[in-house]
């Protein structure tokens, strides 16, 4: 009964700040772009435009649902719900803290501490492709056939350099479960380098590492490898004829899957919640500084305001950073909300990633990102595979 | 021939031949009526059979820059065959310049290519004194040579601007936007307009000079190159965009020739055509400038050799702007320049000629006459024929891009359709210019 109590708070909480976050992803992307190409990004909609996301949302429920006449009923309506569904269930498995005790109750953070934490996810996420591709079969358009057949191909051809890149650091942990993942690369060599995947073992695991992100990038159908939507050649490729909520729910589908790779990369390979320096040298402390350095900037901003709102959103603002920096450093909470802290810090410069190559890079062509696929990637992850566990084998 | 129907998908052997609505029933016994107006059968013949699919690319469609329209004949992602259906932004411009006097056309011709307004009120300007035989003093020429370098910066910067972001390229888009922004500041202070600036006008300028116009253009000029590098910083070195470029879209230089293309696409051929260098309008023999050219003729080749042209018309535009001669900036021909206003108020002649000019136009002596500028898409004809009369008898125009666009068919068959995107985008072509 506890068991089953816990486990809806902490769905309930988990699915709350996963939606919200998802809408605002957006926002951020919205405007990192929007400043990475001198300009101001969404700004009409409340302060700095922070409820556009929230207008988003009202406008696309609002809006009409159409349905193309020749589609097939049936996996048209079914493809967006198995898109956003696969991707929202492969959060659970992800670990984003320590355990902590409340009230008596031992409560981690993670809504499930599944043993193949690993393969589920992977599991997962390649099913959320036949969302994808039958949404392109079944909307009957040339276009969107087009790009459900790119993703299709797509899709088979990265999971596999994918899956052999997130091999290697598993051979060094020795454990499918995600938490067990992240205890493995816990402690620092010569005191100060972090234990993290990337940086220790037999072989640091820097390449599978490089290799994960691209597959991510091409497993997300993000910029360079965006082509089953790619709009300057197919419209908007597999989701041409959506509209309304089911365009809605590949919109949160993509942002989802972005999270989910972004926070499978940071357990496996960037030590997770673990501090980027030892706690001796005072990685604790991070956290409330980096929060009330930023607080200090707003503040300072709001006081010599380049905008006439500035002068009160951006105090505002520095309130809210402030109190987070005083959570931060008081002292009960210090052991449950730093490892969170480091999380979400790594998760966010991963994202910002994300959204960086966006505004950056060109896209690839379908035959370029195959060939790049199979004849370097893959051969690429093999070899690391071989050499890891080659090392791991002499080591032990 | 049910068994193909399920996924929209058409065969272009089994569409009937007649530009009749057929009716196309599928599985489900729904039928829609769709109107086949281009003949598949004569335009799209290939041997593959059922496994091809037509896909209509256009009018709507992000990547046909306005509302050209493709019938590509796909086997999977491969171009077997490829036709351009022209006529979607038909405006009638070269019948309606039929109707206008002589100064009133030259507000059509900004319409006609809307990224090269200035060009086109050149080329026009140019014909019509020809027919009079006006000598236009120097201050004239310059400030036009000056502004027609500026509208090649413009257009290559939009085409850059949307060629990048074709490939995926977005930054670059709005990098040339900013540029942009200033150009069409500096030819708003200049005419007062931003697009459709008609500042040429038979004669000479619409306008004198506007004060501290040398200030803009200064900062311009000494600002541009940096971008310029900064544009190539985030492509030509990028292995994305050269692996999307290099070797796509190719066409012969025969082939070319055949087809009619001009301006940088023969230029990045090799060939070494240019109307401002072979003959030179405007003073243009008095600028310093080179005529870059390429070898590889691939989309890649067209792009650097744009980059290069945007170096060399800034470079025209500096010297324009430090050796500009002083003088009047319009003609001294008193029955087609429309006089001073303060001459207006004291002399009668001015009144009178200021009345004929403004109710009736002027007329210009019979006889036919082209004259062809270098446009930022290539060669801009404008072939005038007067009756005598105020008005035109006919104008016609050779817009560059009717040209470029006959070679998509060579340029496309056989690629994939990202490739198509590639080289529509290196063309460089503007529907209205196409299609008048």
């Amino acid at each position: 009964m506890e068991f089953i109590i816990i486990t809806l708070i902490k769905l309930a909480v988990i699915a709350f700040v996963l939606l919200t976050a998802l809408a605002y992803i957006q926002w951020v992307e919205r405007k990192v772009i929007a400043h990475v190409q001198v300009r101001m990004g969404p700004s009409r909609v409340g302060p700095h435009g922070l409820l556009q996301p929230l207008a988003d949302v009202v406008k696309l429920i609002t809006k009409e649902g159409v349905m193309p006449p020749h589609a097939n009923k049936f996996f048209y309506l079914a493809a967006p719900i198995l898109a956003v569904f696969m991707a929202l269930i492969s959060i659970s498995v992800i670990p984003f803290g320590t355990e902590f005790t409340v009230l008596g109750h031992r409560v981690m953070m993670q809504l499930t501490d599944l043993n193949v934490g690993v393969l589920f996810i992977l599991a997962v996420s390649s099913m959320g492709v036949y969302g994808i591709a039958l949404a392109g079969w079944a909307s009957n358009n040339k276009y969107s056939l087009l790009g459900g057949l790119r993703s299709s191909a797509q899709m088979i051809s990265y999971e596999l350099p994918m899956s052999l890149a997130l091999a290697a650091p598993l051979l060094i942990a020795g454990t499918l479960s995600l938490r067990g993942i992240v205890d493995s690369q816990a402690g620092y060599n010569l005191g100060f380098i972090p234990k993290w995947a990337i940086f220790t073992g037999p072989f640091p695991q820097i390449f599978s590492f490089i290799i994960f992100m691209i597959a991510a990038f091409a497993e997300t159908n993000r910029i360079p490898f965006d082509l089953p939507e790619a709009e300057n050649e197919l419209v908007a490729g597999f989701h041409v004829e959506y509209s309304s909520m089911s365009f809605a729910a590949f919109f949160m589908a993509e942002y989802s899957n972005m999270v989910t790779v972004c926070s499978v990369a940071t357990l496996l390979f960037l030590g997770g919640w673990h501090p980027l320096w030892p706690e001796s040298m005072g990685s604790n402390f991070a956290a409330p500084l980096i929060l009330a350095g930023a607080g200090a900037i707003c503040l300072y901003h709001g006081l010599n305001p380049a905008r006439p709102f500035d002068r009160f959103t951006l105090p505002a603002f520095a309130v809210i950073f402030f109190g987070l920096a005083g959570l931060m450093a008081f002292p009960p909470l210090v052991p449950v909300l730093t490892p969170l802290f480091w999380f979400l810090a790594k998760l966010s410069f991963l994202l910002f990633v994300f959204i960086w190559i966006r505004a950056t890079l060109p896209r690839f062509r379908y035959d370029q990102l195959m060939s790049f696929a199979w004849k370097f990637l893959f051969p690429a992850a093999l070899l690391n595979l071989l050499v890891t566990g080659f090392l791991v084998a002499l080591v032990s | 021939m049910a068994d193909v129907k399920d996924t929209g998908v058409l065969d272009a052997a089994e569409l009937p031949a007649e530009t009749t609505p057929v009716e196309m029933p599928n599985d489900r016994g729904v039928t829609s009526e769709r109107a086949v107006e281009l003949d598949y059968n004569e335009h799209l013949k290939s041997k593959s059979g059922p496994r091809s699919m037509v896909l209509n690319m256009g009018p709507q469609h992000p990547s046909t820059h306005g509302v050209l329209r493709l019938l590509l004949e796909l086997d999977g992602e491969e171009i077997l065959k490829a036709a351009p259906d022209i006529g979607y932004l038909h405006t009638g411009i070269e019948k309606e310049f039929e109707q206008k006097t002589y100064q009133q056309g030259v507000t059509l011709t900004d319409r006609i290519d809307y990224l090269a307004p200035l060009s086109n009120n050149l080329a026009y300007c140019l014909a019509a004194e020809k027919l009079l035989g006006l000598e236009i003093p120097e201050l004239a020429q310059w400030t036009r040579v000056m502004l027609a370098e500026f509208t090649r910066l413009n257009s290559h910067l939009v085409w850059l601007g949307t060629h990048a972001i074709d490939i995926g390229a977005m930054s670059v888009f709005l990098y040339c936007f900013r540029e942009r922004e200033e150009i069409l500041r500096v030819f708003e202070m200049f005419s007062g307009q931003r697009m459709m600036t008609s500042y040429f006008r038979i004669g000479g300028l619409a306008l004198p000079h506007p004060r501290g116009w040398q200030k803009r253009v200064k900062d311009f000029v000494d600002i541009f190159p940096s971008r310029v590098d900064e544009y190539e910083e985030l492509l030509t070195t990028n292995r994305i965009w050269t692996g999307r470029t290099k070797g796509v879209g190719y066409i012969s230089l025969e082939d070319m020739l055949d087809l009619g293309v001009t301006g940088p696409m023969l230029r990045a051929a090799g060939l070494k055509i240019d109307v401002r260098k072979d003959a030179p309008y405007s003073s243009y023999e008095k600028f310093d400038f080179e005529v870059p050219t390429r070898t590889e003729n691939d989309v890649f080749a067209r792009y650097q050799l744009r980059i290069e042209e945007m170096r060399q018309s800034c470079k025209i535009i500096k010297q324009a702007l430090e050796g500009m001669p002083s003088g009047s900036h319009q003609a001294d021909a008193p029955g087609i320049v429309l006089p001073e206003r303060e001459k207006m108020k004291t002399q009668m002649e001015a009144l009178i000629y200021h009345f004929k000019i403004v109710s009736e136009g002027f007329r210009v002596p019979e006889g036919e006459v082209y004259s062809a500028i270098e446009s930022p898409r290539g060669e801009v004809g404008c072939y005038m024929v007067s009756d005598g009369t105020q008005k035109p008898y006919r104008v016609h125009w050779r817009g560059p891009s009717f040209g470029n666009l006959q070679s998509i068919p060579t340029l496309i068959e056989g690629t994939l359709i990202a490739d198509v995107i590639a080289a529509l985008g290196s063309m460089d072509f503007v529907l209205g210019d196409t299609d008048r």
